[in-house]
């Protein structure tokens, strides 16, 4: 089953390589990972996004805690919760192509940032799911490239991953 | 962390009660302060500042091995002894990489060390200069934690974080990265040893859960067929005493792991032998057939559990660990209990004594009846009637010169079994193997570093003659420092382990697994200024022990020929179920 991990990491140099490291020493999977600064410069938060059965996400979530630089782990996919994933697609769009794909982006809220006589570049919010949905959605048109960020997560109501 | 002070600060006078120190000069007084004594290891390039503070004090002796790897496994040893972290010091690049064996077996043994690693000069960093590797790369995987020392004013602080991190929770090895511009003899800082560290992202836990320990009493007070299964956290952890009084209260069967040995008398009646691969016959049947197992300290490593999804089908399991990650990661747990060991077991006994409660004694008697039946089964016994000396009677022996009160510092193979299985482990901390990487070479390192730390107790090295040539030049360092260390070379021509799987599963094509060539052990043991003695037929076996061990200060080096045949027995059938054994060449459960 896929889920999303939130780690709250030391911001220090080598942290991250030791965090990735375990994924690979222990054969773990990692879907996506998106990490950057908190507010407090001296954490990072992470958020990972896996699969696995139950004691390979139980096994994970020790391990995580185990490394000397992670502050807090939590499987925020265990809870209601808000997961969004920023995507940015060129495609070729010229001829009657371009309106098809200009409506396509419109149903999904997608945004044209960038425009060449030739190509559309479009940037896209949602779950994974719906970036998903979207790539499927574009058909036949010619995708020349995709960049996604990866999923971020937060808990929904009062509940923090915070020191 | 200490503020930056420029190197040519004027201020010193105005504080004239803080030490200002080079950066090499405070790793050496961090380690004093920290009281370490010995420090194992081998000078070069980027250490070379370092080594010479060292010359300049005495309060931290340094032992120079003939390799790295020696220095790890000395210090290693040490640490299995204490309980305290060993140092180990070793320079840049091939010094390092050199060290990695010992870094990662005693990370697979959580054994609690700290290994300063010599570094390029910082702005060479990434360029690949001589004698440059990424250390903290390479070792990332098979430490506790690494670090690398940015400001030399933070040595101080980051030497004590090691300690604090290798020795709490659960114990393992720590490496601190020093590059050779962080310990410049011209430039001084204020030098000040915290007291303590305080880590918001590592908070070991201590106690455990008071809620989990009653549910764990209750159902340990509910068993029929209970056994208590303790591993290498015992020992680590110091709870022996702890565990002794439990076991001797609920009179409950004790099975120890490769690890656990010692953790409980091997001469108790209680004691039913190791567990696992090669353990006894009556340990492996007990564990499979009981109905709680209270597993103390030990990880139901595959060494012990076979075939996982036959793992004792009938048992609730209770288990105490300091480390969460250990708790139902191959075997599933019905009561976790995280915390120390000692101060869980101590609780433990206290919740017992108050509710004054007991087994059902007539079920724990009808329980014991059945373990000293499988007890008779195989009972440790082998073929003594050949006139081929036995490894199992020269560990016998062994154990009886000894009282089994010996340090027994082992290699890897057959002969570390042998010991395992025949050597009558009465106190903790005496029996040092490489348990879990099960690393070739780390007998007589460890030895030597046990025996410089207890200069008057016996200390024994058991090994083959494969194992022993993979750090044979240690010899040499022998000599230098006056380490006594009975070396008992169990020599029977074969990589004994190899060729037993090559016997049993490859129709006995011994591919490599003799050993051609062998030097006069005799003869080199003299060569390094020590004793060797040939022993060939079991009737030169007592004068010669007893020769060896009257020579209290002289390492003794027992060249000794054994039967190439023997075999390892019990050995649980691969696949099978705990109870699943060859109990011999021709029979099996």
């Amino acid at each position: 089953m896929r889920h999303i991990i939130s780690v709250l990491l030391e911001n220090e140099s080598g942290a991250l390589a030791r965090l990735v490291g375990l994924f690979a020493q222990r054969g773990y999977n990692i879907d996506s990972l998106n990490v950057a600064a908190t507010e407090d410069p001296t954490l990072s938060r992470l958020t990972l996004v896996t699969h696995g059965n139950d004691q390979v996400i139980e096994q994970i979530s020790k391990q995580l805690h185990k490394l000397i630089e992670v502050v807090k782990v939590s499987d925020i996919s265990e809870a209601a919760h808000i997961e969004r994933e920023l995507m940015l697609v060129k495609v070729k769009a010229s001829g009657n192509q371009r309106e098809e794909v200009k409506r396509c982006a419109d149903i999904f809220r997608g945004q044209i940032i960038d425009v060449t006589p030739a190509t559309y570049t479009i940037q896209l919010v949602g779950t994974s799911d719906k970036l998903d949905a979207f790539i499927q959605a574009l058909g036949t048109t010619p995708i020349m490239e995709v960049v996604r960020s990866g999923a971020s997560g937060i808990a929904r109501g009062e509940k923090t991953l915070a020191l | 962390m200490t503020s930056q002070t420029q190197p040519d600060d004027k201020s010193a006078d105005s504080t004239r009660a803080t030490e200002m120190l080079s950066g090499a000069a405070m790793v050496i007084r961090a380690l004093a302060d920290e009281g370490v004594e010995y420090l194992y290891g081998y000078p070069g390039g980027a250490v070379l500042h370092i080594y010479d503070a060292l010359f300049q004090q005495n309060k931290v002796k340094h032992v120079l091995v003939r390799h790295e790897q020696a220095a790890t496994h000395m210090a290693d040893a040490y640490a299995r002894a204490s309980g305290k972290a060993g140092v180990v010091l070793v320079t840049s690049g091939p010094g390092a990489t050199n060290a990695v064996t010992g870094i990662a077996t005693a990370y697979m043994d959580s054994i609690p060390m700290v290994v300063l690693t010599g570094q390029v000069m910082s702005h060479l960093i990434g360029g690949d200069a001589f004698q440059e590797t990424d250390m903290l790369g390479i070792s990332r995987p098979i430490c506790k934690h690494n670090m690398s020392v940015r400001r030399p004013e933070d040595i101080p602080y980051l030497i004590k974080k090691a300690f604090h991190i290798a020795q709490t929770g659960r114990p393992g090895p720590v490496v601190l990265d020093i590059p050779k511009d962080m310990t410049m003899p011209n430039q001084t800082f204020a030098y000040h040893y915290p007291a303590e560290i305080n880590l918001r992202s590592y908070q070991p836990k201590l106690k455990g859960h008071s809620g989990q320990i009653k549910k764990a009493v209750t159902a340990l007070l509910a068993a029929k067929k209970p056994i208590l299964y303790a591993g290498g956290g015992v020992i680590m952890g110091g709870a022996s005493n702890e565990l002794t009084e439990l076991a001797q209260l609920l009179n409950l069967p004790v099975t120890n792991t490769l690890m656990g040995l010692g953790a409980y008398p091997a001469g108790d009646k209680q004691f039913i032998g190791m567990l696992g691969m090669h353990g006894s016959y009556e340990a492996n049947q007990t564990m499979h057939h009981a109905d709680v197992i209270l597993a103390v300290g030990a990880r139901f490593d595959d060494r012990v559990t076979n075939n996982t999804k036959k793992f004792c089908p009938d048992a609730t399991i209770i288990h105490i660990d300091i480390d969460p990650a250990s708790i139902s990661k191959t075997i599933n747990t019905h009561i976790p209990i995280v915390g120390l060991v000692q101060p869980v077991l101590t609780e433990m006994l206290e919740v017992l004594k108050q509710k004054k409660k007991k087994l059902d004694s007539g079920a724990l008697e009808q329980w014991w009846q059945q373990i000293e039946q499988w007890r008779t089964v195989h009972g440790g016994r082998y073929d003594n009637t050949a006139p081929l000396l036995k490894p199992q009677y020269v560990i016998e022996q062994v154990s009886k010169i000894t009282k089994g009160e010996a340090y027994v510092c082992s290699d890897v193979g057959q002969h570390q079994m042998f010991a395992a299985q025949y050597y009558k482990f009465n106190k903790p901390n005496r029996w040092i193997n490489s348990g879990g990487l099960g690393t070739m070479g780390f007998g007589l390192p460890a030895a030597m570093g046990v025996k410089l730390n207890y200069p008057d107790a016996d200390v024994v090295c058991v090994t083959g003659e494969g194992s022993i040539q993979m750090n044979i030049q240690e010899l040499s360092t022998c000599k230098q420092y006056g380490l006594g260390v009975k070396i008992i070379n169990l020599n029977n021509g074969y990589l004994g382990m190899v060729k037993q799987w090559q016997d049993m599963n490859y129709e006995s094509r011994y591919a490599s697994s003799y050993m051609d060539s062998l030097p006069d052990f005799v003869k080199l043991a003299e060569a390094y200024g020590h004793v060797g003695i040939r022993v060939t037929t079991p009737e030169e076996l007592q004068p010669a022990l007893e020769r060896a061990f009257a020579l209290k200060d002289r390492l003794v080096f027992l060249d000794i020929h054994i039967d190439p045949k023997e075999h390892v027995y019990p050995m649980q059938v691969p696949g099978g179920a705990m109870n699943d054994m060859f109990l011999s060449k021709t029979e099996r459960t």
